[in-house]
């Protein structure tokens, strides 16, 4: 197991301890995307500083499936921007985290997210921001497959190879399934790579829990061109009964499936409080 | 008003390279001399105006000043979330500039009509709401909107608007302004259409009625003292806006009648919760959708009597 895969699976354990202190989430979409966060964190990709959040030489990671946002918090906690135990408190009075992130609130956190159709605009605007004063700082934000149904998104698609953004890399999380059902069977996609090319982004698709595949795109970049990564993940992706399973994207699992959750993650019956 | 506003604009950006000019494709010509001289600081997004607040709210998150401007309802209907959202609960430094305040596209018809931008923005927190009456507000509320570190939306006219005051005054965000004195009823208006309540005011001298008339440039916050003034110095009010009846001003005034404890008399004029009727000149939409100033006048006559 690479570094990356070990991290990767302590994170995705922090993903559940998290829903499970804050009683519910969107659990299995975090651990649909959370391959790609620690690469982009733990792989030397994204340029950050956790001691000092505000560093104005900062890439910055915008959440804009901010539903998600259990991997982000766990993410940002191993790297140092708070600790791991001030998120235990999640969703309770006197708590900054919350079923959604909100910036200002919680360091490292760029954009309070959780409508859909937002990130992507806002990232944009500080792409841009950052293109016309000549500063090298890059921008990627994570787009949910789903979240693509919203009109926002492709007036951001039209937008940004317009403004020549090659200093944005849109991901997105494409795992084919959203709260209700497959895509295909709500409000099919297809076809999806074809559609972000035609709209003039440099496109490329990868197995989105294959480190080496994501790493090689997050550092990818093409003069002049905006770039969209679309990786194919799987959504529960780490527990079983989970993975592809529509009616995951909300629930929390019963006393016999939270037992095959902690033996498949490694999680004690102590770090989860319970007697 | 929008040369006012584009006068001064132009002035702000030459001299603070942090101003930008957001539009989605909209102003035509009118931004013809912005343009030409400062296209760096310039950015025509396209008829995409979700997109263009949701990038004005990243610019501005990344220092930028961006001025988006578009009709007004395209921004407070359309595009409401990312107002919500991106400009005010992030709290960015966003200034909105909403044209077309009211009926004023009177030809255009209801789909171009700002008559429910205040009722759906004006509960938003963090939210700074200007509506000034005159080219000079416009002026003095676009630069203020520039020095206030926040979200201003601006409800900018059109480009047909009189001048409505004689000489230069204080400029304050939140604060009202007093047009004159009088004592048997005070008419509090918002926007344009204040220059129809002055009219009005001369024609109700003539048959003896003392009006007092109070511009509430500021809808957000709102100059509570001054309504509570005219509360106790005066024997009713009536507000009067170019909006619907519910949710911009007079909901506003209404509020602090309500919380004052004190009964009067009181009215609002307005759009009766209706999309404006038919169309015209803009004095022809305003007489037939219940804002002429006869309607002003014989309001104020019933509600003294």
């Amino acid at each position: 197991m690479n570094q990356l895969e070990e991290i990767a699976k302590d994170i995705r354990k922090t993903i559940f301890k998290i829903a499970y202190h804050a009683g519910g989430g969107h659990m299995a979409s975090a651990f649909s995307m959370t391959d790609i966060v620690v690469t982009l964190y733990f792989g030397n990709i994204l340029k950050y500083d956790a001691k000092n959040p505000e560093w104005e030489e900062r890439d910055r990671f915008i959440l804009s499936k901010g539903h998600a946002c259990y991997a982000l918090y766990a993410v940002l906690a191993k790297t140092g921007y708070f600790e791991e135990t001030e998120i235990l408190n999640i969703c309770k009075p006197g708590s900054v985290f919350g079923g959604h992130p909100k910036m200002h609130d919680i360091p490292g956190v760029e954009a309070s997210t959780g409508a859909l159709g937002h990130g992507l605009s806002f990232s944009i605007g500080m792409a841009l921001a950052h293109k016309l004063d000549q500063k090298k700082n890059h921008f990627y934000v994570m787009l949910g497959d789903g979240e693509c149904q919203e009109g926002s998104i492709w007036e951001g698609a039209l937008s940004a190879p317009t403004l020549e953004l090659d200093n944005l890399t849109v991901i997105i999380d494409h795992n084919k399934l959203q709260a209700m059902d497959k895509l295909e069977n709500i409000v099919h996609m297809k076809p999806f790579v074809e559609k972000w090319k035609a709209f003039g982004w440099n496109v490329i698709e990868i197995n989105g829990h294959d480190f080496k595949e994501i790493e090689a795109a997050l550092r990818e970049r093409k003069e002049k061109v905006p770039t969209v990564i679309v990786a194919n993940t799987i959504k529960g992706k780490g527990i079983s009964f989970m993975e592809e399973v529509p009616i995951w994207h909300y629930r929390m699992p019963n006393e016999e499936e939270l037992s095959i959750v902690m033996k498949e993650l490694g999680i004690t019956r102590e770090e989860l409080n319970i007697k | 008003m929008r040369t006012a506003y584009l006068n001064t604009l132009y002035e702000l950006a030459k001299t603070d390279k942090r101003v930008y000019a957001l539009i989605s494709d909209n102003g035509a010509i009118v931004y013809d001399k912005y343009r030409r001289d400062l296209s760096s600081q310039y950015l025509n997004l396209g008829i995409s105006e979700e997109n263009m607040l949701g990038v004005a709210a990243g610019m501005a998150n990344c220092g930028k000043i961006p001025f988006a401007y578009t009709i007004g309802a395209f921004l407070a209907y359309r595009a409401l979330e990312f107002i919500r959202n991106d400009i005010c609960l992030q709290n960015t430094n966003v200034k909105i500039i909403g044209t077309g305040a009211g009926m004023v596209y009177s030809m255009l018809g209801p789909t171009h009509h700002s008559t429910e931008d205040l009722g759906c923005i004006r509960s938003l927190p963090n939210l700074v709401i200007l509506s000034p009456a005159s080219p000079l507000e416009v002026t003095k509320a676009t630069k203020a909107a520039y020095l206030y570190s926040g979200p201003v939306y601006i409800r900018l006219g059109t480009n047909k608007e009189q001048e409505i005051y004689k000489e230069d005054y204080d400029f304050e965000i939140g604060k009202g302004v007093q047009l004159c004195e009088g004592e048997d009823i005070t008419i509090i208006g918002t926007g344009n259409i204040l220059v129809d309540v002055i009219k009005a005011k001369e024609l109700l001298e003539e048959e003896g009625i003392s009006v007092r008339v109070v511009n509430i440039h500021t809808i957000k916050p709102l100059d509570v003292g001054l309504i509570e003034k005219a509360i106790k110095e005066t024997k009713a009010i009536i507000t009067i806006e170019d909006h619907d009846i519910i949710g911009g001003l007079g909901s506003a005034v209404s509020e602090v009648i309500a919380e004052s404890g004190i009964g009067i008399k009181f009215r609002r004029l307005g759009l009766n919760n209706i999309f404006a009727k038919g169309y015209g000149t803009y004095t022809q939409m305003k007489e037939n959708n219940g804002l002429g100033i006869e309607t002003i006048c014989n309001t104020v006559k019933e509600l003294i009597n």
